[in-house]
C-alpha cells in the first residue's frame, strides 16, 4: 500500500488538524486567539497563504464564524477553530449555518468551564456539541479524535461530511490533544469537492441564488425543519463511527471518548494484567451516537463504567443506548482534571 | 416593443425583481433599494454582484434584488461580506444595514472591516429607530426623540448619546471613502445615487472600503406622515448628522 511509504512528521494536535484541513482543500480560515488552540491560527497564518487560501485573524469568534458563513456561502471549504468560551460565542453563527444548510468545519479544543474556567484539557462541552449548541431544532455532526493522527484524519472527514450533508461539523478535541506532539502520517487525501450549484458566485448564466434561514410564510419553516430532520436521520443511519478494544471476552465495559478513552486504554491494559476482564467502547462520532453498536457490545456485561473529563454528560447517551438492567457507573474529573490510568483502575476494582 | 425612434427614459431596473416589498408607505428602504439597483445596472455588474441582507426591515432584500443575496445574522454583514469577498475578489460585494444592525450589535464588525480595508461597499440606512422590532431606540436615535423604549425622549445619561458613524469611521486608516447623504428631496436622492455609484466604482477599481450612510425615514415608528418624516430628516436628523463627504482617498487634496 502507498500509505506504508509515507514518513511520519511530528505535529501538535492543532497543527495536525490545520494540516488536515489544508489537505482536504480548505481555502478559508478565520479565527481568534484563545488557549489552548493558539497554535491553530498561528499555523494557518503561515500555511493558508502558501496554499493560495485565505487566513484572517478576526476581531472576535462571533466575527470569525460569520466570515466562515460568507466563505461557505461563496462555495469555498471554510473553517474556524477555537476553545470553549469562543465556541459559545460562535453558537448563533453555527445555528445560522445549520438553518441555511451551509457546510463548515469548527474545531473545539475543549478547556475547563463554565465561564472563563481554566486552560487545561476538558470534555465539558459534550452537551453543547451533541445537542445542537445554539438555538433551533438542529444538530451538528461531532467527531472526537483520541490522538494527533486521528485529529488529522477526522478533520479531513469533517470536510467530506460537511459538504455531503450541507451542515456544520464539529471536531471536539481538548487541550491535551491540541498541544501534545506526536508522529503523524500525512496521508494525501483526494480532494473531492462536490459542485455547489447553490453557492453565491454571481448570477451569470443562471437565476439568482439566495441563502436564508428565514421562512415567514406559515408552515414553510415547519416544512424546512422536517426536511433537515430527515437529513439528520440519514446521518444517524450512515455516519456512526466507534472503536472497541478488548471487547471479545469482557465482564466490564468502559465507555469513554477522546483523550479520556486513551487513558482508559492504559487502565484496561493494567486491569487485564491483574486478570480483570475489562474492555473499551469508544464513540468516535459523538453525534450521531453509535447507540446500536454500544447496545450490542453491552449485551455481554452487567456493568458499564463511563469515564469522562466532565461531570458525566455522556452517561445520558449510554443510558439511552443500553438495556435497563445494566448498572451504569461514572467516574469523571471536571474543571480541567485529567485522570491517571491508576485512578481508573482503582475505580474498576471498586465497582 | 420600442420603435427605433423611441427610447426608455424610465423603467424598473433589471436588478430589481417584480416582487412587492413589505415596506410601509413613506419608508426610505424602497428608494434606497432602487438607487442600488440602478447603480448596479448602470455599472453592468448585476451578474457578478453578491449582496448581504441585514436583520432588520430589509431582511427580505433577497426577494427584491435580482442577483445573488445571502442573509446574515444581526450585525454580522461585514464579516459575511469579508468571507465572500476574500474568496471571490473579482465579485462585487455589498452589505445593506440598518442602524441597529451596524451601529449597535454589529459595531465591532463594521469597525474592523474598515480597519482591514476590505474592498466592499456598505450601504448604511440610518432611520433613527429599530424599525423591524417596532420602533425601539437605536444608537442613532436623536436626543429627546421618543421611541417605544424612550417614551419620554432619549436622555443622554440614561440612554446614551447618539453615535455618528461616518465621523467615527473616517478616523480609521483603512477606510477609503465615507459619505453621508439623505433622501428627503429629489436633488438629495440624486446626490445619494452619485455617492453610491462612486462607492461601487471604487470597489470595481479595487480601492477598498466604502460606506455610504443614508439618512432615511420610518413614518410608522416615528408616528409621522411620510411628508412630515421627510421634513424630520431635512431638519432634525441632518442637523445632528450633517451630510457630506467625510473621507475620500480618491480625491487628491
Ligand atoms: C441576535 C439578535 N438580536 C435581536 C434581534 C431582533 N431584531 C431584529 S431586527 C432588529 C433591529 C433592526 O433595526 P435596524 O438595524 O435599525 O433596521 P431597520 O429595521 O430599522 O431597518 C432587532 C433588534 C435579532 N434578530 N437577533
Amino acid at each position: 500500500m502507498v500509505q506504508k511509504r509515507i514518513k511520519s512528521v511530528i505535529l501538535s494536535g492543532c497543527e495536525a488538524s490545520a494540516e488536515g484541513a489544508i489537505r482536504a482543500g480548505c481555502k478559508f480560515y478565520a479565527g481568534y486567539p484563545i488557549t489552548p488552540q493558539n497554535r491553530f491560527p498561528e499555523y494557518m497564518s503561515v500555511r493558508m497563504p502558501e496554499e493560495g487560501g485565505v487566513f484572517i485573524q478576526a476581531e472576535s469568534e462571533v466575527s470569525a464564524i460569520n466570515m466562515v458563513f460568507g466563505a461557505s456561502a461563496a462555495g469555498v471549504r471554510a473553517m474556524t477553530s477555537s476553545s470553549s468560551p469562543g465556541i459559545s460565542l460562535k453558537q448563533e453563527g453555527i445555528s445560522y449555518l445549520a438553518g441555511c444548510e451551509l457546510p463548515a468545519v469548527i474545531i473545539n479544543m475543549n478547556r475547563g468551564g463554565p465561564g472563563l474556567g481554566d486552560v487545561t484539557p476538558s470534555q465539558s462541552d459534550y452537551f453543547q456539541s451533541t445537542r445542537g449548541g445554539g438555538h433551533g431544532d438542529y444538530r451538528t455532526i461531532t467527531l472526537a479524535p483520541w490522538n494527533v493522527q486521528e485529529t488529522y484524519d477526522l478533520t479531513y472527514l469533517a470536510f467530506i461530511l460537511a459538504d455531503r450533508y450541507r451542515n456544520p461539523v464539529l471536531v471536539l478535541a481538548d487541550g491535551m490533544i491540541a498541544q501534545m506532539m506526536e508522529p503523524v502520517k500525512l496521508f494525501p487525501w483526494k480532494k473531492q469537492i462536490p459542485k455547489k450549484r447553490w453557492a453565491l458566485t454571481g448570477c451569470k448564466g443562471r437565476r439568482p441564488n439566495s441563502i436564508k434561514s428565514l421562512f415567514l410564510t406559515p408552515g414553510v419553516l415547519e416544512t424546512h425543519n422536517w426536511k433537515i430532520a430527515r437529513k439528520y436521520q440519514k446521518i444517524i443511519e450512515n455516519e456512526q463511527l466507534y472503536h472497541t478494544y478488548m471487547c471479545n471476552d469482557i465482564d466490564l465495559l468502559l465507555v469513554s471518548f477522546g483523550t479520556c478513552a486513551r487513558i482508559c486504554f492504559e487502565a484496561i491494559t493494567l486491569a487485564r494484567a491483574q486478570g480483570i476482564k475489562a474492555g473499551l467502547f469508544r464513540p468516535v462520532t459523538l453525534w450521531p451516537y453509535p447507540s446500536e453498536h454500544l447496545k450490542r457490545i453491552a449485551e455481554k456485561v452487567k456493568k458499564i463504567l463511563v469515564v469522562e473529563m466532565n461531570c458525566g454528560q455522556m452517561v445520558e447517551d449510554v443510558k439511552l443506548a443500553v438495556r435497563n438492567d445494566v448498572h451504569i457507573f461514572f467516574y469523571g474529573r471536571p474543571g480541567g482534571g485529567v485522570p491517571a490510568p491508576e485512578e481508573i483502575l482503582k475505580e474498576i476494582k471498586r465497582i | 416593443m420600442l420603435q427605433k425612434t423611441e427610447k426608455y427614459l424610465y423603467r424598473k431596473p433589471e436588478s430589481l425583481t417584480d416582487n412587492i416589498t413589505i415596506y410601509c408607505s413613506g419608508c426610505g428602504h424602497g428608494i434606497i433599494h432602487r438607487i442600488i439597483a440602478e447603480v448596479i445596472d448602470e455599472l453592468s455588474v448585476r451578474e457578478k454582484t453578491i449582496g448581504i441582507a441585514p436583520v432588520g426591515c430589509a431582511v427580505l432584500a433577497y426577494d427584491y434584488f435580482n442577483f445573488d443575496v445571502t442573509e446574515a445574522a444581526h450585525g454580522r454583514p461585514p464579516a459575511v461580506a469579508t468571507g465572500i469577498k476574500r474568496c471571490l475578489p473579482d465579485r462585487i460585494v455589498f452589505t445593506y444595514q440598518g442602524d441597529g444592525d451596524l451601529a449597535a450589535i454589529g459595531t465591532a464588525e463594521i469597525i474592523h472591516a474598515a480597519a482591514r480595508g476590505e474592498n466592499i461597499t456598505v450601504i448604511f440606512v440610518n432611520n433613527g429607530v429599530y424599525g423591524m422590532t417596532k420602533g425601539q431606540m437605536a444608537p442613532t436615535t436623536l436626543l429627546g426623540q421618543r421611541t417605544t423604549t424612550t417614551v419620554k425622549g432619549r436622555e443622554p445619561y440614561q440612554h446614551g448619546f447618539p453615535i455618528r458613524v461616518c465621523e467615527l469611521l473616517a478616523t480609521i486608516e483603512g477606510a477609503y471613502y465615507i459619505e453621508r447623504t439623505k433622501i428627503d428631496s429629489i436633488p438629495d436622492i440624486i446626490k445619494t445615487k452619485r455617492a453610491i455609484k462612486k462607492a461601487f466604482t471604487y470597489q470595481i477599481e479595487k480601492r477598498g472600503f466604502s460606506l455610504i450612510e443614508v439618512l432615511s425615514t420610518c413614518p410608522t415608528n416615528w408616528k409621522k406622515t411620510p411628508a412630515e418624516s421627510m421634513e424630520w430628516v431635512r431638519t432634525e436628523m441632518a442637523s445632528f448628522f450633517p451630510p457630506g463627504v467625510y473621507k475620500d482617498k480618491g480625491v487628491a487634496v
